[in-house]
């Protein structure tokens, strides 16, 4: 039961739920010829159906068929029974789940933001292009780069970007090493990544204080690296100090410098990735500037590069024409599109939206206050909690359950699992993979200090209960509408469609 | 836990078998637990050559992926198909039905522990 005394906006425990009945699959709610569209006041020009003939399918898609209100019913209950940002707080380490404030919706429903073909002429869209431009120079000035593509769709999107650019730059002089660095303790997207561009990862072991060891860098540099990829602060929320004589490493042998902007939060306004060193940087808006993430976006990583980089961005950029009107340029060494049109463009205004509102000033404060809210939360807890990485954190911190499991075999899961009783959504856990049983929790700045007191609390409150009442952490949830899922069944055998379960 | 004591083992948590014609080689029961529970094993191609320090293998758990390393230089003579369809082999039997390959080669057996020092070495985690 989620602990007594502590009240915070911030706690979900109280989430109505009609009943813990499942929910059919909208398949099962489907009645042969119901329809939750009508056509019939369609402005689409009609055409005899036999020009097409040859392409028609044999036999209808098999679709369900429902009403719309049995489907807007359907995904209400599904959303009811989700853990989301706007319930309460998302601790999810990482991922930056902070609350999307609601007048970045007014913002993307306006008139002229939405509803706006891509394939639109220049002179119809200036305000659109005017958007982009803007936004382009505040990533710059955030991340000090010179130039940015707004184009790709996420993070992981942007570095592979990130990626291909780098290869266009070392073709361009002539040369084609093979190996990317990336630190042990890395996200995982880093390795695929490099792997889906065609290059190698070689593995940067991190030193006992948790950062990357400039000694055991200097033994992996050499001609072949083509560049390295890190994240500071570090998945481990520690700012990487040797960040400068590191970087000056891989640039020494002509090497680039790629820059995960997935903890971008902790530093706004603070330190600027150009200047430390790096040539490319994606930001994650739907993590810093607050626009939707989780369950598939729409997300946006836009890249942005040092100047020697700009002529490889891939298009379209917006500039100013001869004219002195906006208008679309691609990069003459471009390497092509990374997605359609301009990106998933109505992000990009939500996160413009964002920087606007809080200023240059509080966007400051905003990372200000991620990383005082984290350090606060880990004070808090290092009595309960075995914190392998003590140093004060950034915006996120390591904790670890080893010993927690070693004495009573709490899982780093169980806490997990419990704490959704408590009423907040789970830590990251099992990641970074250098810490074990791991813990990873990230606040960020939108929650309030009694939400940080209760959500304490509560992880107290599990750690203790874990002495003396193993079984009620390792049978958490007991009251969400699912418990425990069969995680390993469904990754092994996995049902994707309707009748791979009824067949 | 059980570390049987006719095997050798190594830092990274494997077990190896030295047979007539080839080394088996698969992860110890501390490596099973603290991967949690497996659900894909990407398993090396036969006729490999690999050198030791190599990664072969791959195994996905509903935590992580983490690389299997060759112990020792030397051929890919046999790999445990049936870890394609019941990865869960390396959690249920993970010196028997859980091995993972079979390399031709010399174990240098400066590089390997036996049963007491990898237990010692689990002890100081």
């Amino acid at each position: 039961m989620p602990v007594k005394g502590v009240f915070a906006g911030g706690r979900a425990s109280s989430a109505p739920l009609v009943g813990q009945a499942s929910e059919p699959t909208i398949f099962e709610l489907s009645v042969p010829g119901r329809s939750a569209y009508s056509g019939r006041n369609t402005e689409v020009p009609e055409w005899p159906i036999d020009a097409i003939e040859a392409h028609l399918r044999p036999e209808a898609v098999e679709l369900p068929e429902v009403s719309e209100r049995d489907l807007v019913a359907h995904f209400t209950r599904l959303a009811s029974r989700n853990y989301s940002v706007d319930l309460g707080a998302y601790p999810l380490g990482s991922c930056t789940m902070k609350y999307n404030p609601r007048f970045a919706d007014q913002v993307a429903a306006m008139d002229g933001i939405s509803g706006v073909h891509p394939g639109t002429p220049e002179n119809g869209i200036q305000g659109w292009l005017e958007i982009f431009s803007v936004l382009e120079s505040y990533i710059c000035a955030i991340t000090g780069m010179a130039a940015a593509t707004l184009q790709p769709p996420a993070g992981a999107a942007g570095e592979l970007t990130g990626l291909l650019l780098m290869r266009a730059y070392h073709r361009s002089k002539g040369r084609n090493p093979q190996k990317v660095l990336i630190p042990d303790s890395a996200h995982g997207t880093n390795p695929a990544s490099v792997t889906l561009a065609g290059y190698n990862a070689v593995t940067v072991p991190s030193g006992p204080d948790g950062l990357v060891s400039v000694d055991g860098l200097r033994q992996l540099v050499d001609e072949d690296v083509a560049g390295i990829m890190l994240t500071n602060p570090n998945t481990l929320g520690l700012f990487e100090t040797e960040i400068v004589e590191i970087l000056e490493l891989v640039h020494s042998v002509d090497g680039l410098a790629y820059y995960d902007g997935a903890n971008l939060n902790a530093i706004v306004g603070i330190v600027r990735p150009g200047d430390m060193g790096f040539d490319i940087v994606h930001s994650n808006l739907h993590k810093t500037f607050a626009t939707p993430h989780g369950g598939g976006g729409p997300g946006a990583g836009p890249v942005a590069v040092a100047e020697k980089l700009a002529r490889f961005l891939p298009g379209s950029l917006a500039r100013v024409a001869a004219d002195g009107s906006l208008g679309w340029f691609v990069p003459e060494e471009s390497i092509g599109r990374v997605h359609g049109f301009y990106g998933n463009a109505v992000v990009l205004a939500r996160a413009l939206s964002f920087m606007q509102y809080l200023g240059g000033d509080g966007l400051k404060r905003m990372s200000e206050l991620a990383v005082l809210n984290a350090n606060w939360l880990k004070s808090r807890i290092e009595d309960s909690y075995f914190i392998p990485y003590g140093q004060v954190c950034m915006h996120e911190f390591v904790a670890s359950a080893a010993n927690i499991k070693k004495q009573w075999g709490v899982r780093a899961l169980d806490i997990a699992k419990s704490l959704m009783e408590e009423g907040f959504h789970a830590p990251t856990v099992y990641f970074p993979l250098v810490v074990e049983e791991a813990l990873m929790i990230e606040p960020t700045e939108t929650e309030s200090p009694q939400t940080l007191a209760a959500l304490a609390e509560s992880l107290i409150h599990l750690a203790e209960l874990a002495e003396g009442n193993p079984e009620v952490l390792a049978a958490a949830p007991a009251r969400t509408p699912v418990r425990r899922l069969d995680e390993a069944r469904a990754a092994r055998k996995p049902i994707l469609t309707e009748d791979q379960r009824t067949g | 836990m059980n570390f049987p004591e006719h095997l050798n083992y190594t830092s990274d948590h494997e077990w190896l078998d030295a047979g007539a014609d080839a080394v088996t080689v698969g992860v110890t029961d501390y490596a099973q637990d603290a991967l949690g529970d497996v659900v894909y094993v990407g398993l090396p191609q036969i006729g490999k050559e690999v050198a030791a320090g190599d990664s072969i293998a791959e195994i996905e758990s509903t935590k992580s992926v983490s690389d299997v390393y060759a112990p020792l230089t030397g051929t890919i003579t046999e790999i445990n198909d049936a870890l394609n369809e019941r990865p869960e082999l390396i959690n249920e039997d993970p010196y028997g039905e859980g091995w993972i390959c079979k390399i031709a080669g010399t174990v240098d057996l400066s590089t390997v522990l036996d049963q007491q020092g990898y237990r010692a070495l689990i002890q100081q985690r």
